[in-house]
């Protein structure tokens, strides 16, 4: 009789749920443009737009690909490995709610779309500053198939690691993990920038660093917040999650940085924010706030030992993508089969609260995880540079990729500029640069 | 006494800056400026505005010397900022009337040999 009740129920659409998931999905597709804002920062001025439009090509391409194939390989059925083709092009994706949620078929779809677009963008900062723009673009689109939409499978469309028992709130197995190791190893194919361990290669602007750091931590209680799919309590204790967790980060990391430099340091401040709001990801909705904070303080340990460490070894995964998101992802998975309360999340208890089969399952996602996102994408690399270089060449890298693929400048002065008409007999309409 | 005045590409910079680090000059002024040599224009589009933009990010060195570091100083130059691609700046050498160091009141060949070498 409940079973029936809860069936009927589950059939109709929530009007506050849906209204959430609405906001939630934009809050996420914000996330990408805070994190080209802070990777644009992060780099050289010459290679600024270069470095954003990378997330701007991840809006277009992985949208594309996701609403043709890669929401149907990811979330219809529940093959082990990957979905069906049920879904292809949004075939039969419509007003009606998603199986197992109270919102319309088409919120979810695009929920989930802007997740796998913000995982692409995330995989370029380990390839910033020499990647030749088109093979990017052809990266991304095969990437977004063959790595995100099977992980999500795996994570949270009904592959063999959700039905096997792995918790992943938020997806700190394909978003975390999946773009954290994809991005060691695409830093290992494409190959460090042509002066990388000789010269200093700086951030140009902090201050955009700080600013992108602070609109992802924003749009990131849409991605937690809204991955209980209603504003039920899951969906409240990870949104609540996403403010406490990332703050305890922030703490230990200026004491991190005080013991090792005496100075609390900007940039480091904003990759604290990133490694806080990854390591309560995937455990947002399953560990009570007391623990989301000693799982904020607790991540920022490894982390930050791997930006140390990482710039000392000729791997220029340049933004740090492994640490930030692989390593505080991979923290935050193996977290939750310590430290799940059923007492919070209904779901199930980790190890400290007697459920020690929890663990096991967390460190199957750990495990695997990392492991097909580093070998797919790595051979992904390698087939495409059979076909055509991917990296642009010393000339193109010296004088800057926003010029040689965009001929933009970020910053351009417009002294020696002259204006060239391109269309004959159109002269008189343009004979000021700004008609202002 | 000369003022040597080398302007490269900005990228080779730092490679001037080692190369003359190893021939042992040590005072130098450096800055960044905007020039036009024998390089190809670039053009550049915003929206519907289309440029040609003639100049190119530089920098240039000026380097006082005295007369026996004069060869080693625009060696340097050549070695740090050679690409072997149009573009790769010129090395001007001009005769220096005098030279004052300021904190001392020395002139000339005292002036422009750094303490300590």
């Amino acid at each position: 009789m409940t079973n029936v009740l809860t069936l009927a129920q589950a059939a109709k659409v929530d009007t506050g749920d849906t209204a959430w998931m609405l906001s939630a999905t934009a809050l996420v597709l914000f996330m990408t443009i805070g994190l080209g804002l802070f990777y644009a920062g992060l780099v050289r001025g010459k290679n600024a737009l270069n470095t954003f439009m990378m997330c701007i090509a991840a809006l277009a391409v992985a949208t594309v690909t996701w609403a043709l194939v890669g929401y149907s390989l990811a979330f219809d059925g529940t093959g082990d490995l990957v979905g069906g083709f049920g879904h292809l092009a949004l075939q039969d994706v419509t007003f009606e709610p998603r199986e197992g949620t109270t919102i319309p078929h088409l919120v979810f779809m695009a929920f989930q779309a802007t997740f796998c677009i913000i995982t692409v963008a995330l995989i370029s900062g380990a390839v910033v500053e020499r990647m030749r723009f088109g093979a990017f673009l052809v990266f991304a689109g095969l990437w977004s198939v063959l790595v995100y939409a099977v992980l999500a499978h795996w994570a949270f469309g009904g592959g063999w690691l959700i039905e096997g028992g792995t918790l992943d709130f938020a997806g700190g197995v394909p978003v975390e993990m999946g773009s954290g190791f994809s991005a060691l190893a695409a830093a290992l194919v494409v190959g460090a920038r042509k002066d990388y361990g000789r010269l200093a290669l700086l951030p140009h602007n902090a201050v955009y660093v700080l600013l992108g750091a602070g609109v992802l931590w924003f749009g990131w209680f849409g991605f937690n917040g809204g991955s209980g799919f209603s504003t039920g309590d899951a969906g409240v204790l990870a949104f609540t999650n996403t403010l406490l967790c990332p703050a305890c980060t922030l703490v230990v990391w200026f004491a991190l940085d005080l013991i090792r430099g005496r100075r609390v340091t900007a940039v480091g401040a904003a990759t604290a924010i990133i490694v806080g709001c990854v390591g309560i990801t995937p455990a947002g909705g399953y560990v009570s706030p007391g623990w989301a904070m000693a799982l904020g303080a607790f991540v920022a340990l490894p982390a930050y030992a791997v930006i140390v460490w990482r710039p000392r070894t000729r791997v220029d995964e340049t933004l740090d993508v492994l640490a930030a998101h692989g390593i505080a992802g991979f923290t935050g998975i193996l977290f939750i089969g310590f430290f799940a309360q059923e007492s919070w999340n209904g779901v199930s208890d980790g190890l400290v609260y007697g459920n020690a089969a929890q663990l096991g399952d967390q460190a199957l996602a750990a495990l695997s995880a990392p492991i097909y996102a580093f070998v797919v994408t790595f051979l992904l690399l390698k087939a495409m540079m059979l076909v055509a270089p991917v990296r642009a060449t010393e000339r193109e890298e010296a004088l800057g990729l926003d010029v040689i693929y965009h001929g933009e400048e970020a910053y351009p002065t417009g002294e020696g500029a002259i204006l060239v008409t391109p269309e004959a007999g159109r002269e008189e309409e343009r004979l000021v640069a700004n008609p202002m | 006494m000369k003022l040597v005045i080398g302007i490269v590409r900005p990228e080779r910079a730092n490679d001037v800056l080692e190369a003359l680090y190893r021939a042992d000059v040590r005072g130098l002024s450096l800055s960044r400026v905007q020039g036009h040599g024998g390089e190809l224009d670039r053009v550049e589009t915003y929206r519907g505005t289309t440029v040609k933009v003639g100049l190119s990010d530089k920098v240039r060195f000026e380097i006082a010397v005295s007369d026996p570091f004069v060869e080693p100083t625009i060696q340097a130059l050549c070695d740090g900022g050679r690409t072997g691609e149009v573009g790769d700046g010129k090395i001007f050498v001009v005769p220096l009337e005098r030279v004052v160091r300021i904190r001392t009141g020395e002139t000339d060949d005292l002036a422009v040999t750094p303490v300590g070498v």
